[in-house]
């Protein structure tokens, strides 16, 4: 009696028991971020809070992130593509479903301004909320800089497209993105015609502008530069300029040589990136990631996230939690007569265009022009 | 002709796995891949057009495209990829063997115990990450770099050496990553070497230099012609070493292939320069196979 009863005890507990995991189990959303893109306690709050464990992976390109999700059932709840053209693509094709407003009630305050440019890309409707935003501008080593061209024109494209400027800069080291979504435009500001135009007519202007300056840089790559520029192997650098806070943190600790390096946002305009929160199509969480998004809109969070990686966020509420230094610094958050001439989230150009540009940008690379 | 047991199953299954193998992790990746090579670029998921267009009823229409081929040949910018990565793929292999050769003879002629060790040595690098020793290389050739401050201190330089984000850097990498690959094959060639022919020549009156080159180094020809394949092959396709030790201007076809498969998005592209990549490496080099199985045939009948 007592046995049978001991283990009709231990059979219910074991049921109890698993039934209760099993729900723990879908308590779990599966986040795939950039690397080196969140505050340090940030998934450890939002699971204390909800109780939704997460599981984080990092990516370091965009293309990444492309891949996986072209060919399907990735298994990531929430994923952070840039906007243009990425997410803009993305989206066309079909890979993300609208979210659901009604779960993000924190995406009330996000800058109209913003959405209104991500509307641009998304395909009717809201698939998609910003996460964090970043000029394209460029960094420079102040001292490098003064010595191989006292008084550059540090406050304009001039330093990396002037013919007359690169020539006595090269010597320090020049250096672009390689990307021809970063670069096409910002030679197009500088040149003073529409940045956002995506014609064939215009990217021959352009290409045809930059090619006799290919052997004037160092090399064309996307992450290289950062600490390159810190540790004053080079001395003027298109980038992004959340990469470029972290390169100009880290030379300020460097032991040894230090480097002061400087970060602008041209005078002729720049691109704005978005990158946004996205949920997939075939998200095996939709419901935990749509809370993830709510808790990471909100401003205590988002503003912690800003000051740890100094990229601006699209929460106007935040700024009242955001680190001074950060708040007031011109490059994340540009004064409003620079602000009034960045530009973004670029509508998606057509597979042919594409074709064209990467080609072109692939002779520039191998200055086969 | 035919031999006791040769159409039994057991044998025949013994021989169906390594088929079975290449027809499914080879021959069908290679079908798809050749089949996206055909298709139109479109925005979607995947994003090409199906092949086979089944919507109009009966016989499917075929909707493929020859464009993607033709767009590989309109300028010289993937037969220059394709030329610079035979080239650098092609003086690395020479430079892995002129560094290789002497280390694995050395290693065959070793005392029997120190071989181990030796061969150890060899394959140690193996234990770290591929990635971290470029990484490492990047450190010490750049401009603030090891090697740059050595030879400062040393005051052999006053300005730095640029050899970071060249196609020296490029080399370097691929020498330093690839050399096991040469040393290993060789070194089994050279072991296995019976010693007393070196004495024979020695007693017919050869220098050391004579008898390495008429009877060493003839012997050892396939263990060259192994390892080159095998740093030669996958060094054409390197995409990792010239992206990160290599200048811009390092137009190789791995970093061609990326361009087009994920800045573009542009599957059916980036298929058929793969697929042209592989009729332009692999049939000659079977070619020169058949060739030279069918010399040596006829070497042995007269």
């Amino acid at each position: 009696m007592t046995v049978r009863l001991l283990v009709r005890l231990a059979l219910a507990a074991v049921v109890t028991f698993a039934a209760a995991s099993a729900r723990a189990e879908e308590k779990v959303v599966n986040v795939y971020n950039w690397s080196d893109y969140i505050a340090k306690d940030t998934l450890e709050k939002f699971t204390r809070e909800t109780g939704i464990t997460v599981k984080y992976d990092t990516y370091g390109e965009n293309e990444i992130l492309d891949a996986k999700l072209m060919t399907g059932k990735s298994g990531y709840d929430v994923v952070f593509p840039s906007a243009s053209p990425f997410f803009a693509r993305q989206v066309k094709a079909g890979l993300y479903q609208p979210l659901d407003l009604a779960k993000i009630p924190n995406a009330k305050g996000v800058d109209k301004a913003v959405m209104d440019s991500l509307a641009k890309v998304d395909q009717g409707g809201v698939h998609a909320l910003p996460y964090m935003m970043a000029a394209t501008g460029i960094g420079y080593n102040v001292d490098a800089v003064a010595k191989a061209m006292p008084g550059a024109p540090v406050d304009s494209w001039r330093m990396l497209f002037d013919p007359a400027v690169v020539s006595k800069l090269k010597s320090c080291g020049v250096t672009l993105l390689d990307t021809p979504v970063e670069v096409i435009p910002a030679m197009l500001a500088y040149l003073g015609r529409d940045p956002t135009v995506q014609t064939t007519a215009e990217l021959d202007v352009a290409m045809k502008a930059l090619a006799p300056l290919r052997p004037d840089y160092r090399y064309l790559h996307s992450e290289k530069y950062r600490s390159d520029l810190a540790n004053g192997d080079i001395c003027v650098a298109q980038g992004y300029v959340g990469d470029l806070v972290q390169a100009r943190a880290r030379a300020r600790e460097a032991a040894g040589h230090k480097q002061n390096i400087a970060i602008v946002i041209p005078k002729e305009g720049a691109l704005v990136n978005i990158d946004v929160m996205a949920v997939p199509v075939d998200a095996p969480h939709p419901d935990a990631a749509m809370a993830f998004i709510n808790f990471i809109l909100r401003p205590d969070i988002i503003a912690e996230i800003t000051n740890q990686t100094g990229y601006a966020n699209a929460v106007p509420a935040a700024l009242a939690y955001g680190d001074p230094a950060i708040r007031s610094d011109p490059a994340i958050y540009p004064p409003p007569d620079v602000k009034a001439k960045l530009f973004s989230a670029l509508p998606p150009a057509t597979p042919t265009f594409d074709r064209t540009r990467t080609r072109a940008w692939s002779r520039f690379r191998a200055d086969r022009f | 002709m035919r031999a006791p047991g040769d159409g039994s199953w057991g044998r025949r299954a013994l021989v169906a796995v390594p088929f079975a193998w290449l027809g499914v992790f080879f021959l069908v990746p290679f079908l798809i891949v050749a089949a996206i090579s055909f298709a139109q670029l479109r925005i979607g998921a995947p994003p090409y057009e199906p092949l086979l267009d089944w919507s109009t009823g009966g016989l499917p229409k075929f909707n493929g495209t020859f464009d993607n081929f033709a767009q590989l040949f309109q300028d010289d910018l993937y037969v220059g990829a394709y030329l610079q990565s035979l080239k650098i793929a092609g003086l690395s292999t020479l430079m892995c063997l002129l560094v290789g050769y002497p280390m694995a003879l050395a290693i065959a002629r070793a005392r029997p115990e120190r071989r181990g060790t030796m061969l150890m040595l060899v394959i140690l690098p193996f234990w770290t990450s591929f990635l971290i020793r470029v990484y490492a290389w990047m450190g010490i050739l750049a401009d603030q770099g090891l090697l740059n401050s050595f030879l400062r201190w040393l005051g052999v330089i006053d300005h730095p050496l640029v050899i970071l984000n060249t196609d020296i850097a490029v080399y370097i990498g691929i020498v330093y990553s690839y050399l096991p690959y040469m040393i290993l094959p060789l070194y089994a060639v050279l072991e296995r070497q019976d010693l007393s022919l070196l004495e024979a020549a020695a007693d017919l009156g050869a220098r050391p230099w004579r008898a390495f080159l008429s009877v060493t180094l003839p012997l050892s020809l396939p263990g060259v012609a192994a390892g080159s394949a095998l740093v030669f092959i996958p060094a054409v396709g390197e995409y990792v070493i010239p992206d990160l030790l290599g200048g811009g201007d390092t137009n190789m076809l791995g970093k061609a292939l990326w361009d087009v498969f994920a800045t573009s998005r542009d599957w059916p592209t980036a298929s058929a320069l793969a697929i042209a990549l592989l009729a332009a490496l692999v049939l000659p080099l079977a070619l020169i196979q058949k060739l030279q199985r069918r010399l040596e045939a006829a070497g042995e009948e007269s």
